[in-house]
């Protein structure tokens, strides 16, 4: 099979690889770029934990091939700390143990994140219905909820305080 | 499997033209994907039609909008012309599925998957959208209702892509509406869907509908017995009640795991003449 090249930039860095033509792009992070934060649950869009952010959108990294994001930009899990900080919604989920097994974690921080950057002051049903799309079977989603409006303060604090 | 990103239409006619295999157009890939990836359809070539211009916009047309074939869900939704004119349109297309797939899902996806409970068909049949359809001997536009052929399958021929969905402007006095049928609230396939579009005169009287179904037959339905039982009327209880029957009458579902017969034959009815109450109040405000 002849492999794609594709460019892009992943979480700020500019990377090229090569890739299968049918390789969806959750394979391409995980298998050749060492990304692994991005999890495979479901492969079939229904669970959310390939969450990522495509120019600006959140998709599920699984329903979107790799030779799809020539030129574009990719934001994932691997980039929300800023290194050694963890960034508030990380912070949050470990105060309140919105997570256990971990699975889905990575996918509901970057779909918080994607929806705390487009509003910051989202009401609880707000918060439950932008996160549908992300299943956790361990925690019961309540701790999750709480851990995102907690956030949602904290950053809305900091940005006022500033 | 081969994937092509042409830059013009004209490329990706001749590309799927040209395929002796198995050709597939890409465009949110929520549902080719999932049949990629389970092996239901092992396609030779997938043609990605985002690169096209043209393909992302939205754009205003003879006082409707030509909505690109790769728009995503989400931005009609962040459309507030869009909005404004159709929001049964809108809030239909913005039911499939979650967040993540409502960034990559498109209403002309939506309609080529050609899936009898597809969430933005009904509402784009009773808005009276067409899609423009371009392919190896040209173009040439069909109203939404004539392009799936049933589960699965649609009328397009070979070589032929949907570039468009165009939503025509609207009289004063109108309003559009949608509504499904799930067990949950949110993350679901309809078991029942009814979309309902109407026009009043000054004083008040239904001058013109459209009414549509989904998931009670092969294909989206367009009733118009139920669309007659409004025109001429002021809207009133009677006339809903007619409208109802109308739609309960037009259904011929299947049992399955997600409705009975029975059940669907009811609800077609009762959610019509909801969306109709919604879509009235949107015509009169």
């Amino acid at each position: 099979m002849s492999g794609k090249t594709v460019t892009t930039t992943i979480n700020g860095d500019a990377v090229e690889f090569v890739c299968g033509a049918d390789e969806t792009l959750l394979d391409t992070l995980r298998d050749r770029l060492g990304l692994t934060g991005s999890k495979e649950g479901c492969g079939t869009g229904d669970c959310g934990a390939c969450s990522v952010v495509l120019d600006g959108r959140l998709v599920c990294s699984c329903l979107v091939l790799a030779a799809e994001v020539e030129g574009r930009t990719v934001e994932t899990i691997e980039g929300m700390a800023s290194g050694e900080e963890l960034h508030p919604l990380q912070t949050k989920f470990i105060e309140h143990a919105a997570l256990q097994c971990g699975i889905c974690t990575p996918g509901f921080l970057v779909a918080a994140k994607s929806l705390l950057d487009r509003n910051p002051d989202p009401t609880e049903t707000e918060v439950r219905y932008w996160l549908a799309g992300n299943l956790c079977r361990c925690t019961g989603y309540d701790k999750i909820v709480r851990a995102v409006m907690d956030a949602a303060r904290e950053l809305r604090e900091a940005k006022n305080a500033a | 499997m081969r994937y092509e990103s042409p830059g013009t239409v004209a490329d990706a006619v001749a590309m799927l033209a040209a395929e002796a295999g198995i050709a597939k157009v890409l465009a949110g890939g929520t549902d080719l994907l999932v049949q990629t990836r389970s092996g239901m359809v092992e396609p030779d070539l997938v043609v990605d039609l985002k690169r096209i211009p043209g393909m992302l916009d939205i754009q205003a047309e003879d006082g409707g909008f030509r909505i690109g074939a790769g728009v995503s869900c989400a931005a009609l939704g962040e459309h507030d012309e869009l909005k404004a004119m159709w929001p049964g349109v809108v809030e239909a297309a913005n039911l499939i599925g979650s967040t993540q797939v409502q960034g990559r899902a498109t209403m002309t996806g939506n309609l080529c998957n050609a899936s009898p409970a597809a969430d933005s068909v009904p509402a784009m049949i009773a808005a009276g959208a067409t899609v423009r359809i371009e392919g190896p001997n040209g173009d040439r536009d069909i109203a939404v209702e004539d392009l799936a052929a049933g589960p699965g399958k649609t009328t397009l021929e070979k070589g032929e892509m949907v570039t468009s969905v165009f939503l025509p402007g609207r009289p004063a006095n109108s309003g559009d509406a949608y509504l499904r049928f799930i067990p949950r609230t949110e993350m679901d396939i309809a078991v029942v869907g009814a979309a309902v579009s109407l026009t009043l005169d000054d004083a008040g009287a239904c001058t013109a509908a459209r009414v549509s179904l989904g998931a009670v037959a092969p294909r989206a339905l367009l009733v118009e017995d139920a669309a007659k039982a409004l025109i001429g009327t002021k809207v009133d209880d009677d006339a809903m009640e007619k409208l109802a029957a109308a739609c309960s009458a037009a259904a011929s579902p299947i049992d399955d795991k997600r409705g009975t017969v029975a059940f669907r034959v009811d609800v077609a009815g009762v959610l019509a003449r909801r969306a109709c109450g919604i879509a009235l109040s949107r015509a009169r405000s």
